[in-house]
């Protein structure tokens, strides 16, 4: 089995490239390119440099005793969250950043739901001095002020998307346009493994610096390169596919996807596209996304901004089409509870995107022999709002 | 023969006017009052816009007659339903026009039956990867005589354009410039020349110009460049601010023809 993307794109029978006409040439000129430039020694010096220097990489793997004492497992947390700007996030906007200025673009574009990708999109734009405009959804803006004014205070402009339901898949919809009203000097920096063929293969190269960490961190530390379980939350799917990326065809280790529940499944109030999806195109690519019978994109809904999304990347659709994964569905209230759970057990506050992934540890059948990471994808610094509004510490 | 080649062979001379509208849009059963009104003053080809919730090439006015659309209840069965038995009345050549996403959900076959039970006479599907079309779709399309028109932009590239004259039926979609739908405003020298270029290529199909088409003087100018042009924003305005959709529709079109 085949769990890379194949050369047309697809990953198995998702993917591709499901675009207008009027992005063909930008889509094809990152397709025709991608793959030579980040093989290109100037470029992984370029991105090795900044990962360590400026990211702050290898982030460490952790060994959490008392949450491994209290789950009867040996738990590891890959500290993502300690990377600049807060989240895995910038692993992506580095790679992306130095690719668009291989191919001469001189402007940035990207979408973001809570701003972390906003932000981080940001950051590298400074670094680079290249001007850039963040797309993120009216109602968005409203809800995650502070990483609006971050965004603004590195330089960059925030456009509200005012269309549809004024969030994150409105916001992907508006960078679309942008990018179709400007083809040739513009790079989109999209902030998942989502999107037309080769987005959601690049976004995963890049994010795949977290798992080759982790082989080579555990065989420190366990005396073997792979984890009986790898666990992410999903919203696109980018910190997953990170984390999974060098265990794909080890068959061997678990891999295993949290996504949100929101309220409930059942409630109509929850972003469980492995539960609620069914197969269609989202922003170009075709995959599970929540929709109804007509075949119109369905608002999810999820105390986290970041897993807020109708779909889920076509790298893990695959993964659920051909059960290589394990799909969890964790509840705003369960994922609460977890982010207290793991600021009380290891003194570490995560992001409530985060929380989802730990919501799962209570759901999974775990021996004293099994060896569990937990891609601790961000810190809840830009969630403490929400903490402080749900307030169950 | 199919209308969309009998509509070119019996004006030779262009100056053919195809008309955007949204199904279901302004209210939900707005949908034949404006087809027959279009077809009586003189439209040459209609193209019937399916709403979709993401219309990633459109711009803020057709983005908002979609929701508004979808709001009032459309959908393709009830699409269907309102176009059972138009052809008694309706002889113009008829495109729908919309995103594959709510057409796969219909089912794509059930899809090309429809079409030509009702008699629709081609199809716009704009994020359809040709691809696709040509590996799987297309003697699906052919088998209930449908047409499956693609669009080229300046930004197309010569071979690019070649393949698609090669897949392409009935006529060319040609993109005024670099943009979503409803951009206004003159046409620029870049786009003449740009126009030019594709006239020059020699291609077997027919071309219309669409995006930023909105009154008498960019039409005729398109068509100077090509067989005839395409409005879309522009008629969805007119259709939300009227009261008398056949008054205000049949003055329009007059008035954009020039009559
Ligand atoms: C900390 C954190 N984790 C996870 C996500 C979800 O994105 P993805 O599924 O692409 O990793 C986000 C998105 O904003 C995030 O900020």
């Amino acid at each position: 089995m085949q769990y890379g993307v194949d050369e047309r794109g697809y990953y198995g029978k998702f993917g591709g490239a499901y675009i207008p006409e009027m992005l063909y040439p930008n889509i094809e000129e990152l397709r025709e390119n991608y793959l030579d430039i980040i093989a290109e020694p100037g470029f992984q010096e370029e991105f090795q440099m900044l990962l360590r220097d400026y990211v702050g990489r290898p982030t460490p793997l952790y060994f959490a005793k008392r949450l491994s004492d209290k789950y009867g497992a040996s738990i590891y947390l890959k500290r993502e969250d300690l990377c600049h700007t807060g989240a895995h996030k910038v692993n992506n906007t580095i790679g992306q950043i130095i690719l668009a200025k291989k191919l001469g673009k001189k402007r940035i574009i990207a979408e973001t739901g809570a701003g972390q990708h906003g932000v981080a999109t940001a950051t590298v734009c400074a670094l680079m001095g290249l001007p850039c405009t963040v797309y993120m959804g009216a109602v968005d803006m409203e809800r995650q002020k502070p990483n609006v004014e971050r965004m603004r205070i590195l330089g960059a402009e925030v456009k509200p998307a005012e269309s549809g339901s004024k969030t994150l898949k409105d916001a992907t919809n508006e960078a679309m346009r942008a990018w179709i009203n400007n083809p040739t000097d513009t790079h989109y920096i999209i902030g998942s493994v989502v999107g037309p063929h080769p987005y959601p293969d690049m976004v995963a190269r890049f994010q795949s610096v977290i798992s080759e960490e982790i082989r080579w961190q555990l065989k420190e530390k366990e005396g073997r390169e792979t984890p009986d379980y790898v666990v992410a939350c999903v919203g696109g799917g980018s910190n997953a596919a990170g984390a999974f990326y060098h265990f794909l065809n080890e068959e061997n280790v678990r891999l295993v996807n949290v996504e949100a529940d929101g309220m409930g499944f059942s409630t109509g109030k929850s972003a469980a596209t492995s539960i609620l999806g069914k197969e269609g195109v989202l922003h170009g690519s075709r995959t599970l996304l929540m929709q109804t019978e007509d075949g119109q994109v369905v608002e999810p809904y999820s105390i986290s901004a970041g897993l807020d999304y109708p779909g889920i990347g076509p790298m893990h659709a695959h993964l659920f089409d051909t059960k290589r994964a394990d799909f969890y569905s964790v509840t705003d209230e369960e994922a609460m509870k977890a982010c207290v759970e793991v600021s009380r057990f290891e003194g570490i506050i995560p992001a409530i995107e985060t929380g989802h992934a730990f919501g799962a540890l209570p759901k999974m059948e775990l021996k004293s022999s099994d060896v569990v990471v937990i891609n601790l994808s961000g810190r809840g610094d830009k969630d403490l709002a929400t903490y402080i509004k749900w307030g169950g510490y | 023969m199919n209308r969309l080649d009998q509509v070119f062979e019996n004006n030779p001379e262009g100056n053919l006017l195809n008309v955007y509208f949204t199904a279901g849009y302004p209210k939900l059963r707005d949908t034949r009052t404006i087809l027959h009104a279009l077809e009586k003053a003189g439209t040459d080809i209609v193209e019937i816009g399916m709403p979709y919730s993401d219309p990633m090439a459109d711009g803020p006015t057709i983005q908002q007659s979609n929701d508004v659309a979808i709001g009032n209840g459309m959908t393709i069965h009830t699409l269907f339903d309102q176009l059972q038995g138009m052809r008694e009345h309706v002889s113009l050549p008829i495109v729908l026009m919309g995103y594959i996403n709510p057409v796969m959900q219909f089912g794509l076959e059930k899809f090309c039956q429809k079409c030509q039970e009702v008699g629709i006479d081609g199809l716009i599907l704009p994020d359809l990867p040709m691809a696709e079309y040509l590996d799987i779709h297309k003697p699906t399309f052919e088998k209930y005589g449908l047409y499956n028109v693609f669009l080229i932009t300046p930004q197309t590239s010569e071979a690019r354009i070649r393949e698609i004259d090669e897949n392409t039926h009935g006529f060319i979609y040609m993109v005024s410039s670099a943009s979503i739908t409803g951009a206004k405003g003159s046409i620029t020298e870049g786009q003449v020349a740009y126009f030019n270029r594709v006239n020059a290529m020699g291609l077997r199909n027919p071309r219309l110009i669409g995006f930023g088409i909105s009154n008498h003087e960019t039409f005729s100018t398109a068509c100077q460049y090509a067989k005839g042009a395409i409005i879309g924003s522009a008629f969805i305005n007119l259709v939300r601010e009227s009261h008398d959709l056949e008054k205000d529709i049949t003055e329009y079109i007059h008035a954009v023809k020039g009559r």
